[in-house]
C-alpha cells in the first residue's frame, strides 16, 4: 500500500502539478506587461514634439491640440504598479486613458492632413513616421501581453493544474479589451444625403 | 499524464480556431527563397539577381534580408500582414536575431520594411522610411520593380554594416544547441528525470517482476514517456537504454547493499547520460544546403511602410 502511494506521488510529481509552470508564465505576462508600458511611454514622450511642431505650423484647431495634452497629462499621470494586473479597475482605468490619448492623436492626425504647409513640413513628417512606428509598436507589445494571459489563463483553469492555482492563489488576468466595444460591434450608419 | 491531455486538448483546439479563423487573411507562403515574387511581377534573372546578391551579403555579414513580392494583403493593413510574415518565419541569426523583411503588395501599390529588434538601431523608423521614400518608390513610379527594390536592398545593406554585429560564422552554426537543449528538453531536466525518477519506478517494478525483467520494464516506460515527450523515436529509445543501465546500477547497488553501492550507481549513470547526450549532437550536426531562416528574428513591429 505504502509502495502504491510512493508510486502515485512520484508519477504526480514527474507530470508535474503545474507549479513551476506558473511561475514561468507569471513572469512571461509581467515582462509583456512592460514591454506594453513602454511602448505607451515613447508614445506619450512623442507628444510633446508633435505638439510644437502642428503649434508652429499653424495656430488653428485648439480645441484638438488642447484635447491631446489633455489626454497625455492624463495618461501619464495614472501610476502603474505590477499590483495594477491583478485590478481590474485600476486595468480598465489605465486602458481607457492610454485609448482616449490614442484616439485625440489620430484625430489630431487626421486634422493636420488639411494643412498643406504642415504636410510639407519634414520634421513634422518624421514626428509621423515615429508616431506610425509606434502604434504598430504598441499593437505588437498589445498582442503579445494578449497571448500570454491567456497562456496563464488557460494554465489556471484547466485541470489539475486549477488545483495548484487554487492552494497558491493564482487568479486569471485579465487581458485587452477594446474601449468601446458597443460601438464597434454596432455596424456604422451610412448616410450620403446629409446637407 | 491527465495534464498533457488537456494541455493537448487545449492546444489542438486552439490550432482549429486559428486554422477557421485564419481563412479570411492571406495566409503565409512558406520560406522557400531570400526573394520570393508571388506576384509574378519581376523577371526570373532579375529575381534570381537580387537574390545573389542578398546571399553574397549574408555571407559577408551574416544578417538575413528577405524580399516578398505578393499581390494584395487585403483584407488586412500591409503593417499587419507583414509583421504576421515576420513574426512566422523569424529571419535573423539564432542567436544575433537581425533580419530585415520587405513586402510588396504590388496591387494595392504599397511597400513595408519591417527591421527586427536587434536591428532597429541600425535601421530605425524614420531611416526606413528614407529608403521607401527615396530609393524605393520613386522607382516603383516609372514601373521599374527589379530596380526599386535593388537600389533599396543597397540601402539597407549600407545600414545594416554601419552596425556592429557579430561576424557570420563559416559552418557549424549550432554548436552549442544540441548540448544544451534536446528538442525543447533540458539536459538538465533529463538528468533529474534519469536520476530522480527512474531509481524509483525501478525499486518498484523490480519487486514486482524481478531484477532484469523489472529493470527492462522501468526502461520501456522510461523510454516511452521520452518518447511522448520529445515525440523522437531516437530520443525515446536512447533514454529507454539509459534508463535501463541506471536501472541495473541500482539494482546491483541494492543486491550489495550499503550505501557505498548506491553512490557508485549515482557515478554510473551519470557517465552513461553523458555519454549518449554526445550521440544526440552529433547526429544533430548536419545542416543541408539551401536557404532557410536562422529563426531568431524577434520583430517589434519596428520598420516604415509607404505607398507610391
Amino acid at each position: 500500500m505504502k509502495r502504491w502511494f510512493l508510486v502515485i506521488s512520484a508519477a504526480l510529481a514527474l507530470s508535474g502539478c503545474g507549479y513551476n509552470d506558473f511561475q514561468s508564465l507569471d513572469e512571461q505576462t509581467k515582462s509583456a506587461w512592460s514591454e506594453v508600458l513602454n511602448q505607451y511611454q515613447r508614445r506619450a514622450d512623442l507628444v510633446p514634439n508633435i505638439v510644437a511642431t502642428v503649434k508652429g505650423e499653424a495656430a488653428f484647431e485648439q480645441d484638438t491640440l488642447t484635447k491631446v495634452i489633455e489626454a497625455r497629462a492624463k495618461a501619464t499621470s495614472i501610476q502603474v504598479t505590477p499590483e495594477t494586473l491583478n485590478d481590474p479597475a485600476a486595468f480598465q482605468k489605465f486602458q481607457s486613458a492610454q485609448g482616449e490619448l490614442g484616439s485625440a492623436l489620430s484625430r489630431l492626425m487626421v486634422v493636420a492632413e488639411q494643412y498643406p504647409t504642415l504636410k510639407a513640413n519634414k520634421g513634422f513628417e518624421d514626428l509621423r513616421v515615429q508616431l506610425e512606428g509606434t502604434e504598430n509598436r504598441v499593437t505588437v507589445a498589445r498582442n503579445r501581453y494578449i497571448q500570454a494571459v491567456q497562456q496563464y489563463n488557460v494554465l489556471s483553469r484547466s485541470f489539475p493544474s486549477n488545483l495548484t492555482a487554487m492552494v497558491f492563489g493564482y487568479k486569471p488576468k485579465e487581458g485587452f479589451t477594446v474601449q468601446n466595444e458597443a460601438a464597434i460591434s454596432t455596424p456604422p450608419v451610412v448616410d450620403f444625403n446629409k446637407k | 499524464m491527465n495534464h498533457f491531455f488537456s494541455r493537448l486538448a487545449v492546444l489542438l483546439l486552439g490550432c482549429w480556431l486559428l486554422v477557421g479563423s485564419a481563412q479570411a487573411q492571406q495566409p503565409v507562403p512558406a520560406l522557400t527563397a531570400r526573394v520570393m515574387d508571388q506576384s509574378g511581377t519581376l523577371a526570373p534573372e532579375a529575381r534570381s539577381a537580387l537574390d545573389a546578391k542578398l546571399a553574397t551579403f549574408e555571407k559577408d555579414s551574416g544578417s538575413q534580408i528577405v524580399v516578398l513580392l505578393v499581390a494584395t494583403t487585403q483584407p488586412e493593413d500591409i503593417a499587419a500582414y507583414t509583421f504576421r510574415v515576420a513574426d512566422s518565419w523569424k529571419i535573423g541569426r539564432k542567436t544575433v536575431g537581425d533580419g530585415v523583411l520587405m513586402v510588396v503588395a504590388v496591387q494595392d501599390r504599397r511597400v513595408r520594411i519591417e527591421v527586427a529588434r536587434t536591428l532597429e538601431g541600425a535601421i530605425p523608423d524614420l531611416a526606413a522610411k528614407r529608403v521607401i521614400d527615396e530609393a524605393i518608390t520613386p522607382r516603383f513610379r516609372q514601373g521599374d520593380y527589379a530596380g526599386g527594390i535593388g537600389s533599396g536592398l543597397d540601402q539597407l545593406m549600407g545600414l545594416v554594416r554601419g552596425e556592429a554585429l557579430p561576424a557570420p560564422i563559416a559552418a557549424s552554426t549550432s554548436s552549442k544547441g544540441p548540448l544544451n537543449s534536446f528538442f525543447g528538453m533540458n539536459l538538465s531536466d533529463l538528468l533529474i528525470f534519469l536520476l530522480v525518477a527512474v531509481p524509483i519506478v525501478g525499486a518498484v517494478a523490480k519487486s514486482i517482476l524481478g531484477s532484469r525483467l523489472g529493470s527492462v520494464a522501468t526502461g520501456a516506460v522510461a523510454g516511452w514517456i521520452a518518447f511522448n515527450m520529445t515525440a523522437s523515436v531516437l530520443i525515446g529509445g536512447l533514454v529507454g537504454l539509459g534508463a535501463v543501465f541506471v536501472a541495473l546500477l541500482f539494482a546491483l547497488g541494492a543486491q550489495h547493499g550499503g550505501r557505498g553501492g548506491g553512490s557508485g550507481g549515482f557515478g554510473g549513470g551519470l557517465g552513461g547520460s553523458g555519454g549518449f547526450g554526445g550521440r544526440s549532437s552529433g547526429g544533430f550536426g548536419g545542416r543541408g544546403g539551401g536557404f532557410s531562416s536562422g529563426g531568431g528574428g524577434s520583430f517589434g513591429g519596428g520598420g516604415a511602410s509607404g505607398g507610391w
